[in-house]
């Protein structure tokens, strides 16, 4: 279609104010976690740091509830998504190739549990933790991480399963191999980047995970890192803005690297996943 | 997921194949087999919490001890209706999940009308676009609550800089304002998904449609009302539902942005119904307000899955 050069240019201002309103909070964040104590303090701020410092960035650091935030959530972090690859890829496998009963059942369970108010679920989950007691615990948080990001690792990795040709499975077991050895040394292989695609997500559900952690854990020694930085402005009086600004930044990181891995396939994923579904 | 017509199967190399009637069960039986390592800790941790809390709704369960909990009826449900911060909580709840989801959406297909034309950068606009989707929801907010900030926040600079304004506002701290400027900070975490899983819709739509509307001198305008609208009306629906349902139940983001306030201005159900359980202890009527919740979202479900039920048709 030709367009109009009067459009064009409006085309690129509308593109350009869209691009302010998304990428100035965050350009904003990042230069304020660089900018100097004295700097902060200067009348007339500006956009980006006079001078590089990344005192904020040692000082954010040495604040011991941040360091252990940070260590609490990779933990969480890591355990749960292993736990989820290895309880989710046989059931995204026999929900991508088998017709059984089972499939709506748990086509079912995934839609509804992305929907329902969490609060629901979390106070019966306290009642179920504490005789076991696994409330206030790392591995009661993990487990419920388990099972709360399980559906989407399921929506996603059924897809990856079905984009495995059939033809493949079926010379290995001409072959004379197990439909347990045939997952393992076919499949599995195939589906690298869809098992790294769906790791990442996890992971990156269970770090930014607020909810269930605010309920689930009262002990400042297990704080994850959203819980830390929210107190962190709870106490407004004193925050400072250069250290928590670097500590947010810092929380981000993972997010970040996760896109510049995995940007377009995500949406593709994402999108015939929520049409499709 | 994609769904699979009928399916072969499994050959086993030294058996004859079975008969077609043969093939169902065996498969169940592999499938459960499959299953089995995920079934406990959902039976356990999912199924079976969806289910008591929606049950707990109609008791006078509370922390901490282990009372017994008395079965109250509609107990919970007629205090609700007698209680006017649950109604506000609802009222301000709807105000909140419709507008984000509208403009947002508004917002959003713009932006995929844009980025879906030859302009330079897009790749980059793209990218940028789905990074505050990634975000921790809690650096969103304490990120949009520096912004925001009366005196050290950038936002009142620029408009005091720029004359707008002589005194500097107190966005999150004003009664008048607090809603506003959450669902403004709603709508900057929301609008990227969206915007994104339109863009994917776009392009999936056959060109070949838009260049016979061309022949036949269909205009802009007319290109996007009569072609692109219709094609996308299945991403439309699913997405806007889906926005809809989470826009409805979200929590941590308010939480850190006012955590209700300023005098319950911005008291999302979630937000109440929190307070209900964790504050005061009163896991019963928590239960219950997310049972009204449940019941809406069925509403904004029923919508989605019509769609699908349509689309798959």
């Amino acid at each position: 279609m030709r367009t109009r050069p009067g459009f064009r240019f409006l085309q690129y201002v509308a593109v350009c104010c869209y691009l302010v309103f998304l990428g100035f909070p965050l350009l904003w964040l990042i230069s304020s976690s660089l900018k100097s104590p004295q700097e902060f303090a200067s009348i007339t701020p500006s956009i980006l740091p006079k001078q590089l410092d990344f005192s904020n960035y040692t000082d954010a650091l040495s604040e011991q509830g941040l360091v252990r935030g940070l260590t609490n959530s990779l933990q969480i972090s890591i355990a749960s998504t292993v736990l989820v690859l290895v309880v989710s890829l046989p059931v995204a496998y026999a929900l991508a190739r088998f017709r059984s009963r089972l499939r709506p059942i748990t086509n079912g369970w995934i839609l509804v549990s992305q929907v329902f108010p969490v609060i629901l679920i979390v106070i019966p989950l306290f009642m179920i933790l504490r005789p076991l007691h696994l409330t206030n615990t790392i591995p009661g948080v993990v487990i419920v991480y388990m099972v709360w990001s399980m559906p989407f690792a399921l929506w996603m990795l059924q897809g990856y399963v079905a984009a495995v040709p059939r033809e493949l499975e079926e010379a290995a077991s001409v072959d004379g191999a197990s439909r347990v050895r045939t997952i393992v040394s076919i499949v599995m292989p195939l589906l690298r980047p869809g098992l790294i695609a769906t790791a990442m997500f996890t992971f990156i559900s269970a770090w930014n995970e607020f909810f269930f952690a605010l309920v689930l854990l009262q002990d400042p020694e297990l704080k994850t890192l959203p819980l830390v930085l929210a107190r962190f402005v709870g106490a407004e009086g004193q925050v400072q803005f250069g250290p928590l600004a670097a500590a947010s930044v810092l929380a981000t990181v993972p997010s970040l690297v996760f896109f510049a891995f995995l940007q377009r396939r995500l949406t593709s994923g994402l999108l015939s996943g929520a049409v499709k579904g | 997921m994609t769904t699979q017509t009928a399916v072969a199967p499994p050959k086993t190399p030294g058996r004859p194949p079975k008969r077609a009637t043969g093939g169902r069960p065996r498969q169940n039986r592999e499938a459960i087999f499959l299953f089995l390592p995920a079934l406990l800790p959902v039976l356990l941790l999912s199924v079976y919490p969806l289910v008591r809390g929606i049950a707990l709704g109609f008791t006078d369960a509370r922390a901490g001890l282990n009372v017994d909990t008395n079965f109250v009826g509609f107990g919970n449900f007629g205090k609700l209706l007698h209680n006017d911060l649950f109604w506000d909580s609802f009222r301000i709840g709807l105000i909140w999940t419709v507008s984000v989801t509208v403009l947002q959406f508004v917002a959003a297909l713009g932006l995929a009308l844009l980025l879906n034309t030859d302009l330079k950068f897009r790749g980059v606009a793209r990218t940028l676009a789905l990074i505050p989707w990634a975000m921790p929801p809690v650096v969103v907010a304490i990120m949009w609550r520096l912004l925001l900030h009366p005196t050290n926040g950038p936002v009142n600079e620029i408009l005091q800089g720029l004359h707008l304004t002589s005194q500097p506002i107190n966005f999150l701290g004003d009664f008048s304002t607090a809603l506003p400027a959450v669902i403004v900070v709603g709508i900057w975490v929301g609008m990227p998904m969206t915007t994104v899983t339109l863009l994917a819709g776009m392009q999936g739509i056959d060109r070949s449609l838009y260049e016979a509307a061309a022949v036949d001198g269909a205009g802009a305008w007319h290109q996007f009302w009569y072609i692109t609208l219709p094609q996308l009306r299945t991403v439309i629906v699913a997405i806007t539902s889906l926005d809809l349902i989470w826009n409805f139940n979200s929590f941590g983001l308010v939480y850190v942005l006012t955590a209700g306030g300023p005098g319950g201005k911005t008291m999302l159900p979630m937000l109440f119904a929190y307070n209900e359980a964790f504050r005061y202890g009163n896991f019963g009527m928590a239960a219950a307000m997310g049972d009204v919740m449940v019941v809406i979202i069925i509403v904004f479900l029923a919508f989605y899955l019509r769609n699908r039920l349509r689309s798959q048709a």
